[in-house]
């Protein structure tokens, strides 16, 4: 029987399980997919907001201002890429200026610091590829960017190093309530705990349906994004947002954490939770509407296009806290904008209800904040390159010639507690695919180290799911002698 | 820090010929650096035939071209080292270098040559809307996997670009059981040459939709269909024109870049229409005793281009370290005309140029019954009568040494008329 | 027979022929489209015996190539590819192995030999 079981390994899921495994309770994550992060968490713009935009008197007030501040520290101790590059929100028009000054009055109200308002020449002395036609911004020192999968598998490795359970590929179908709390079933098995810690996102409304009558409903809303070569180098340095409107902060450009240049999203609501496509319509959009913040980024470099959906409630706001119905259940949903930003604040506040909840904050003894570090080949200095080498030969071979990242990487993302198993958990790691090549020189050398380190037939490495397999089969196996037949048979003469 | 005479950064076609010539013109100490664990390049994956017609008089299949060149390096005592990666180069041609053996090694050259070939476009780069399930390979993956490592990718394939290189995947699952479906190609004309659209596609009954594209992938885990639409002259997709086809798996054949990448990073000048370093006759770049050939200058059609232009470099990075070129004199530029996308080399050193020059191009697109017209200033030097000229085969015309003489200008200019 | 239509491959012009029966004529066949002489060879042998020379790869054994390209040495009536597909499936070849080493003699009665393409 666990204590807690938390649904959902996406940003506040991990969250949320390290910062329990900071307890002494007995905590399981449970994921519906093959891999951590594998919804939107790594699919979003990656920022963290400084915390002006949020409605005070909101739970996103409340939590983003103080979840951004908490980044520095937890990326820190679990060596995840973040970068204080701040942001701007340019205004094009003389009337724009009274929005962003209502966006810095909200941003003083919700506690943020290091905010103020500047006009166009030092927006320009901050990022010279600005528009001419900026008018002024609002400039906020303390925004930042971050790697949002990254992040959450950091936390997932290290509330596991600490002592959660994680499962995976286990989505939940049902949920009971029982004498002593909930009984969660999944497909293949079912597990007990005494509280239930709802981070579905998008399928939240789903699971709080289980238990309860439905109080809030989850209308996905698509983002699409391009990301560009690295080679255009610094086109941006800080996050370049657009001043805002109904729909919501507008497409921006911005600097990645790994180096790249991101513009997006646009916002289309969608019927369906999956929608993750990209359209025509969507990419086009994303390319006129930031060439008004900057113009200057050319098609030919774009390496790829992805989009993402955010978990958008109806109550416009995040839903945290215990379900009225069903006691020791807790809602964590709703989590779009500014959820990455917040996450860390919001993982305080649940572990803070469930320390009411259950009467007790016994510290595990054993909580270790720290997560190994990961060798990233070519950010460390020559000797200990060689010296790294010389003890494993494998950080000398590189894999991904885009980003140069070597063997003994790869082979250590595998072998990490919520390691990789599959392609796609490689590229979201350490990166190989993420270059210009798009996995097409790595591929196969990161299909060959999965199939050996894991010990399986390269046949069935997959992409991502389960079902995403890559390679059909052998060439000259058996089976298609039926079809060569056929051919043979149906040849025709001239 | 060793230092050898030249430096060879990748060991396919090119490498493989510049090495052996340098080593053949008086360059002793040659290297050959390649990331594989086997000399070859490209071509050790490339089991169809086609290589050497011009070269050998003979049509061999890549692995077999490739062992004639890996044979006579061997025999000339070339050295060389795999499984080695190059990270960088300095303009003092210094080349840092890894591998999992030897650890971060830098070596150094009196010359360097890069062949470094190219890498496909893939499906990110052209922004293919839909879904981003398993099963999109870009060409070369798949030719990897099924020849080298012996696996299949697919049972029910679509393939977009009509490049050589899709057509001949077409060809070469369609042989390993796999049904292939239709080839789409954004252009009017196909990328590849005529004879693969006969032996890989008409040969098998695969359609070949010009003016098509795919506008659309369906799919959740691994992909199911593809849209494919017709375009118009801007190559935009026509309204109504949606058509969906089933699959398991789509391959990508659309375009190849040069991987310059290295040559960036030390300030070499590149051609933007080209992708690859501006080089002059002798097939070097504009840093003093770095030489470039093969697919890293330009994507070639023939690989026999690429040994006769990898052999120039070779030689010349020879004689440079012998202090043989001559860095004074006329120097003329070249500049694509009327129906001309490029022309290598860019720059053209007269001294340097003891008989003649080859003149690489490419048309812009197709011509019949024209004629290449070169000038130096405003005057004619040469014209060629060309009943047919495709850009998916590169143009290619021999001036004189005299032929340079006669004009008194510094560019010289192909046109198309 | 009716027309056949053939897209040249001797050059790059890729002229699209037609061809049909023709008694009266010295080879039997009337081709039309052609720009040269050779065109009008290749569109009659397209038609009466096209050949091709198939290149494919085998299993390879003992050594960590897993596979071996080979190819025939001579072109190969373009009807008998499957079935020398088929063939070329069934077997299997222990490393090590020349460039040139007859692999498959005389398959299908065609006379031709598939060859290896490489040395292992």
């Amino acid at each position: 029987m666990f204590d807690i079981a938390i649904i959902g390994a996406g940003i506040v899921g991990c969250s949320i399980a390290r910062e329990f495994s900071r307890y002494d309770f007995k905590t399981v994550l449970i994921e519906k997919n093959s891999d951590v992060a594998d919804g939107t968490t790594k699919a979003n713009s990656a920022i963290v907001h400084a915390g002006y935009d949020a409605k005070p008197g909101t739970l996103k007030a409340k939590f983003n201002a103080p979840g951004s501040m908490m980044f520095e520290k937890i990326c820190g101790e679990l060596d995840v890429p973040y970068k204080k590059t701040g942001s701007l929100v340019l205004t094009f028009r003389p009337e724009e200026m009274k929005t962003i000054q209502k966006l810095y009055d909200q941003g003083i109200s919700n506690g943020v610091t290091d905010l103020e308002i500047i006009g166009k020449e030092r927006v320009h002395e901050i990022d010279k590829n600005l528009s001419n036609v900026v008018v002024g911004a609002l400039y906020a020192r303390n925004a930042g960017i971050v790697s949002p999968w990254e992040m959450a598998i950091a936390l997932a490795e290290n509330a596991v190093e600490n002592g959660v359970e994680i499962l995976l590929d286990s989505e939940v179908i049902n949920i009971e309530k029982t004498a002593a709390g909930y009984r969660v079933y999944m497909p293949d098995k079912h597990i007990d705990a005494k509280y239930v810690i709802n981070c579905a996102g998008l399928y939240s409304d789903k699971i709080n349906n289980m238990v309860a009558a439905p109080s809030f409903k989850i209308l996905p809303r698509r983002g699409q994004y391009n990301i560009f070569d690295k080679s255009i180098g610094n086109f941006v340095n800080t996050v370049v947002f657009q001043c805002p409107s109904d729909v919501g902060k507008g497409v921006l450009i911005s600097p990645t954490v790994h180096g790249n240049i991101l513009i997006g999203p646009d916002a289309e609501d969608v019927e369906e939770k999956d929608a993750v496509q990209t359209t025509l319509e969507g990419i086009s959009y994303i390319w006129n509407a930031s060439s008004r913040s900057a113009e200057g980024l050319l098609p030919g470099a774009v390496i790829t296009a992805f989009a993402g959906i955010r978990a958008r409630s109806d109550t416009d706001d995040f839903v945290i806290g215990e379900s009225k119905e069903a006691s020791g259940f807790i809602n964590v949903a709703g989590i779009e904008s500014p959820g990455l930003s917040s996450a860390p604040a919001i993982a305080v506040y649940v572990a803070d209800i469930l320390k009411e909840l259950m009467g007790r904050a016994d510290e595990n003894m054993n909580f270790n904040p720290i997560r190994r570090k990961v060798m990233r080949f070519m950010e460390l200095p020559e000797e200990v390159k060689n010296k790294l080498i010389k003890q494993d030969p494998r950080y000398g071979r590189i894999i991904c010639r885009c980003e140069s990242i070597t063997e003994g990487e790869i082979v250590d993302a595998i072998h990490r507690k919520v390691g990789a198993r599959t392609v796609d958990g490689v590229k979201k790691r350490v990166r190989p695919g993420t270059g210009r090549c798009q996995g097409g020189f790595c591929g196969p050398r990161v299909m060959e180290i999965l199939a050996r380190e894991l010990k399986i037939d390269i046949k069935d490495v997959v992409k991502n799911s389960r079902k995403s397999y890559i390679l059909t089969g052998e060439t000259k196996d058996h089976c298609l002698y039926e079809v060569i037949n056929e051919f043979a048979a149906a040849s025709k003469e001239i | 820090m060793h230092e050898y005479d030249i430096a060879v950064i990748g060991g396919g076609p090119a490498g493989l010929a510049a090495a052996i010539e340098a080593k053949k013109n008086g360059a002793d100490e040659v290297l050959i650096i390649d990331r594989d664990i086997e000399l070859g390049g490209i071509l050790q994956q490339c089991v169809h035939n086609g290589f050497g017609l011009h070269i050998f008089q003979e049509e061999l299949t890549g692995p077999e071209y490739a062992e004639r060149f890996i044979n006579e390096l061997k025999d000339l005592g070339i050295d060389y080292k795999l499984d080695t990666m190059v990270l960088g180069i300095t303009e003092d041609r210094i080349v840092s270098t890894v591998s999992s053996s030897d650890g971060l090694v830098s070596i150094k050259a009196k010359a360097i040559v890069m062949s470094m070939g190219c890498r496909e476009r893939s499906r990110g780069a052209i922004n293919i809307p839909g879904s981003r399930p398993s099963g999109i390979f870009t060409a070369g993956t798949a030719q990897r996997f099924v020849n080298k490592e012996g696996y299949m990718v697919g049972r029910k394939v679509v393939i977009l670009g009509s490049g050589d290189i899709g057509m001949i995947m077409a060809r070469r699952l369609i042989l390993e059981g796999a049904q292939v479906q239709v080839v789409a190609e954004v252009l009017p004309y196909p990328g590849g040459l005529i004879r693969n659209i006969v032996q890989c596609l008409d040969d098998y009954d695969i359609p070949l939709l010009l003016s098509h594209t795919i506008v659309d992938i369906k799919g959740k885990d691994r992909i199911e269909g593809v849209t494919i639409a017709e375009v118009d002259e801007k190559r935009k997709p026509v309204k109504g024109t949606e058509q969906y086809y089933e699959c398991d798996t789509l391959l990508l054949s659309v375009g190849l870049i040069p991987e310059n990448e290295l040559s960036k990073g030390f300030g070499v000048k590149i051609d933007p229409v080209t992708g690859g370093p501006v080089v002059n006759e002798s097939m070097e770049t504009t840093v003093e005793g770095v030489f470039a050939c093969g697919n890293v200058v330009h994507v070639h059609d023939l690989v026999d281009n690429v040994t006769e232009e990898s052999r120039k470099a070779g030689r010349n990075a020879a004689r440079f370290i012998k202090d043989k070129t001559s860095v004074y004199g006329h120097v003329i530029n070249t500049k694509p005309g009327k129906g001309i996308r490029y022309i290598v080399p860019q720059i053209i050193r007269e001294n340097n140029v003891e008989h003649s020059i080859d003149l690489y191009m490419r048309v812009d697109r197709i011509f019949k019954n024209e004629k290449l017209v070169v000038r130096i200033g405003e005057t004619v030097i040469k014209k060629i009568n060309k009943a047919y000229m495709r850009p998916g085969e590169m143009e290619h015309i021999n001036i004189t040494a005299e032929d340079l003489k006669a004009g008194d200008h510094s560019l010289l200019t192909v046109d198309v008329e | 027979m009716g027309k056949t239509a053939i897209t040249c491959t001797i050059c790059p012009i890729g002229c699209t022929m037609e061809v049909s029966e023709d008694k009266s004529s010295t080879s039997g066949y009337l081709v039309r489209g052609n720009s040269c002489k050779r065109g009008e060879g290749y569109g009659i042998t397209e038609v009466t015996n096209p050949t091709r020379i198939l290149t494919s790869t085998v299993k390879l054994k003992n050594t960590n190539l897993k596979r071996l390209p080979v190819r025939t040495d001579k072109p190969i009536p373009k009807k008998l590819i499957f079935a020398c597909m088929k063939e070329i499936n069934s077997i299997e070849i222990d490393a090590p192995v020349k460039l040139g080493a007859i692999l498959i003699e005389n398959i299908f009665s065609t006379g031709a030999n598939v060859i290896s393409s490489r040395t292992v």
